[in-house]
C-alpha cells in the first residue's frame, strides 16, 4: 500500500508517537473493584461535589486530563490539541470539560470505543507532524448514561444477565512526538475499524452486538501486520463483557486460532463478580480508565513488551433502538509497545 | 383466609409476569400497558369480578385490577348517563389513583435527591 | 470466516446465559403476593375506619401509591425491585414508582420541563391505553344497550 498504510486497513507509524503520561480517575464502585488501588484518584461521592450528574462527568474528565498534564509538568494550555469523547448526546461532557482550556478541541463519538478512537486520531496527528503534544481523553458516568439510554435511577427495573454496567470513570493520555525519550510507551500501529452489524437488536446485550466488530478489526490488524496472538503480551478488548468475550473467542476458534490465553476484556477487569455488574463494565470510561490505570503502567515498567488495545463500541441511539434498528458495532485497535526496548 | 387468597393470587399474577420479562423482549412499559388493557377485557367479559370477590386485594392491587376498576367505572357510568358515561366513567373511577400518583410523584421530586446506584 | 446474521444469532444463543427463571419467579411470587397482602391489610383498615367498599378500594390504591412514592424517594424501591422483578412491577406500587422515579430524576432539568414533562414517560402508555380501552368498552355497552 501507499505511504503509512499496510495491508487492508492498518496504519503503521514511521515515527511512533509516544505516550508520555496518563491518569485514570474513577467512582466508588470502580474503587471497590479489582483495579481500585491503581486509579490515580477516586471519588467516593460520584456527584463529585457538583449539582448534576452531567457536571460530575465533566469534572471527572477535567481531573483526568489535568492530572495527566501535571505528570509531564506541562500546563493544559501548552497542548496543541485535545481529542475527547464521552457517551452523552452531543458529546457535552467533553466539550464542557474543555471549555476554558484554550486548546484546539476535537470532540469524537465512538460509544465505548472512544478512547481508542481518540488515541488513534491523536497518534495520526503527531506522526503526521500536525501536532507535538496531544491529549486523548474519554469518560463515562453510570448515572448520566442510565438516564440518557435507559431508565431513571430510582426506577425499579431488573437487569438481564447480559446487561453491562457503565463505568463511572475517565482516562487521559498525553501523547508526544517520537523524539521524546522520556515517554515510556509507543504507539506503533492503529487499525480503525469498520461498522459491523450482524442484526443484534437487544440493547441489553451490547457485548454480542460488538463482538463481530472486535473480531473483524483484530483479524484485519493481525493479517495486515503478519503477527499472531502469541506475538502480544495481551489483547485487551474494550468492553465486550463476559458474553462478548466468549463470542469473540468462539469466532476465532472457528478460524482455528486461539486467542483465549492472550485475551482479556477491560469490562471484565474493572469489576469483579461480587459487584453485581452482570456481564461486566462498559462505557467510554471503562476502556479509558483500565488503559490508564492498569495497562500503560505495565508497559512502562517493562512487564509487557507489546499489547493490543481493541476498544469496542455499540453505536446505537435510544431512538434507533425504539425504531427497531439493529445495533451497529465498531472496534478500533491500537498497538502499544514498551518504550524501554531499543 | 382472605389474606392467604390475596397472597396466592397476587403472587401468581406476578410470577406469570416474570415469565414475560425473562422469556420475551417485552419492555416493562409494554407489559404494564397490556396488563391494564387485559384487565379491562377480563372485567368486560365478566371473568375478573369473581376473582376480585375471592382474592380481594390479590386481584385489585396488580395492574390488572386497575383495568378492572376502569371497566367497572365505565359500566356504572354508561347505565347512569349513556354515551357520555362511556367517556367519563373510566377516568372518574381511576381519578384517585392517577391524581395520587401525580401528586406523590411531585412531592417525591420536591423532597428527595437523585442518588447513584451501587 | 464470514457469518450470516442467522448463524451469528445461533452462536449468540449458545453463549448467552438465560435469566434464572425459577429464582426470579419465586421472588416475584413472594414479593408480589406480599404487596397484595399489605394491600388487603390497608383495605381492611379503611373499611374498619368506616369507608364503604368502593371508597375503601380507592383509599387503598392511594395509600399504596403514596407508600411506593416514599420508598422511591428513599431509593429503597429500586433495591427491592432488583430482586423482585415483576413482583414490584405489576402491583399498583410499580405504577407509582414509574411516575415518581422520572419526576425525581429529571428535576435537574427543572420542575416544569424536567419533573412535570417527564413524569409520564414510562407510565403514560398505561393511562392512554387503559382509558382508551375503557372508552371502547363503554361504547360497546352503549351499542349493546341500544340493540
Amino acid at each position: 500500500m501507499i505511504g503509512k498504510r499496510m495491508g487492508i486497513g492498518t496504519i503503521k507509524f514511521d515515527r511512533p508517537p509516544r505516550v508520555r503520561a496518563w491518569a485514570a480517575v474513577g467512582g466508588k464502585k470502580e474503587k471497590e473493584g479489582p483495579l481500585g488501588a491503581e486509579f490515580d484518584k477516586v471519588f467516593t461521592d460520584t456527584m463529585c461535589g457538583e449539582s448534576t450528574w452531567e457536571k460530575a462527568e465533566m469534572h471527572l474528565q477535567k481531573v483526568a486530563a489535568g492530572m495527566a498534564a501535571n505528570k509531564c509538568k506541562i500546563p493544559i494550555s501548552a497542548l496543541d490539541m485535545m481529542v475527547a469523547g464521552d457517551l452523552l448526546a452531543q458529546c457535552v461532557a467533553s466539550s464542557y470539560a474543555a471549555r476554558g482550556s484554550q486548546v484546539p478541541y476535537l470532540g469524537v463519538y465512538g460509544a465505548c470505543s472512544t478512547m481508542a478512537e481518540s488515541l488513534g486520531i491523536a497518534a495520526c496527528m503527531i506522526d503526521g507532524g500536525f501536532a507535538q503534544r496531544v491529549c486523548a481523553v474519554a469518560s463515562s458516568h453510570f448515572c448520566t448514561a442510565e438516564r440518557q439510554y435507559r431508565f431513571p435511577l430510582a426506577y425499579g427495573g431488573q437487569r438481564t444477565p447480559t446487561a453491562q454496567w457503565t463505568a463511572t470513570a475517565a482516562g487521559a493520555c498525553i501523547l508526544t512526538a517520537a523524539a521524546d525519550d522520556y515517554a515510556p510507551v509507543r504507539i506503533t500501529h492503529v487499525c480503525f475499524g469498520k461498522i459491523c452489524d450482524l442484526g443484534i437488536t437487544d440493547a441489553n446485550n451490547m457485548g454480542a452486538a460488538m463482538a463481530p466488530a472486535a473480531y473483524d478489526t483484530l483479524r484485519t490488524l493481525l493479517s495486515d501486520t503478519g503477527t499472531h496472538p502469541e506475538d502480544y503480551d495481551g489483547i485487551f478488548t474494550g468492553d465486550l463483557g463476559k458474553v462478548g468475550s466468549r463470542l469473540l473467542c468462539a469466532m476465532f476458534e472457528q478460524d482455528g486460532m486461539s486467542i483465549a490465553d492472550r485475551h482479556e476484556d477491560c469490562g471484565k477487569l474493572l469489576f469483579d463478580d461480587k459487584q453485581d455488574v452482570h456481564a461486566g463494565g462498559s462505557g467510554c470510561g471503562c476502556a479509558a480508565s483500565v488503559l490508564c490505570a492498569h495497562l500503560l503502567p505495565r508497559l512502562a515498567d517493562g512487564t509487557w513488551q507489546r499489547i493490543i488495545l481493541a476498544a469496542t463500541g455499540a453505536l446505537m441511539s435510544p431512538t434507533s433502538v425504539q425504531q427497531g434498528e439493529s445495533i451497529p458495532g465498531i472496534c478500533h485497535a491500537i498497538v502499544l509497545e514498551s518504550g524501554k526496548k531499543r | 383466609m382472605q389474606y392467604i387468597y390475596a397472597f396466592i393470587t397476587g403472587g401468581i399474577i406476578c410470577a406469570l409476569s416474570q415469565i414475560l420479562i425473562d422469556k420475551t423482549k417485552l419492555t416493562p412499559a409494554r407489559i404494564l400497558t397490556s396488563y391494564v388493557v387485559l384487565g379491562v377485557i377480563l372485567a368486560a367479559i365478566g371473568v375478573y369480578k369473581p376473582l376480585v370477590d375471592w382474592a380481594g386485594a390479590g386481584a385489585t392491587v396488580p395492574l390488572l385490577g386497575f383495568g378492572y376498576t376502569l371497566a367497572e367505572g365505565v359500566k356504572t357510568a354508561v347505565s347512569d348517563s349513556g354515551l357520555l358515561g362511556a367517556l367519563t366513567g373510566g377516568a372518574k373511577a381511576a381519578a384517585g389513583g392517577i391524581s395520587a400518583a401525580v401528586f406523590f410523584g411531585l412531592l417525591t421530586a420536591l423532597l428527595f435527591k437523585p442518588a447513584d446506584k451501587s | 470466516m464470514e457469518l450470516t446474521p442467522q448463524e451469528y444469532q445461533q452462536l449468540v444463543q449458545k453463549h448467552v446465559k438465560p435469566s434464572p427463571l425459577g429464582k426470579d419467579m419465586l421472588w416475584a411470587f413472594v414479593v408480589g403476593g406480599g404487596i397484595c397482602v399489605l394491600g388487603q391489610g390497608i383495605l381492611d383498615f379503611w373499611k374498619a375506619a368506616g369507608l364503604n367498599e368502593k371508597d375503601a378500594a380507592t383509599a387503598t390504591s392511594i395509600t399504596l401509591i403514596g407508600l411506593s412514592a416514599l420508598l422511591t424517594g428513599l431509593h429503597l424501591y429500586e433495591k427491592l425491585a432488583k430482586y423482585a422483578g415483576a413482583g414490584t412491577l405489576v402491583p399498583i406500587t410499580g405504577f407509582s414508582n414509574s411516575v415518581a422515579s422520572p419526576a425525581l430524576e429529571f428535576k435537574s432539568e427543572g420542575f416544569v420541563l424536567g419533573t412535570a414533562a417527564k413524569m409520564f414517560t414510562i407510565a403514560g402508555p398505561v393511562i392512554v391505553y387503559g382509558i382508551s380501552a375503557s372508552i371502547v368498552y363503554g361504547i360497546i355497552l352503549v351499542i349493546l344497550g341500544a340493540l
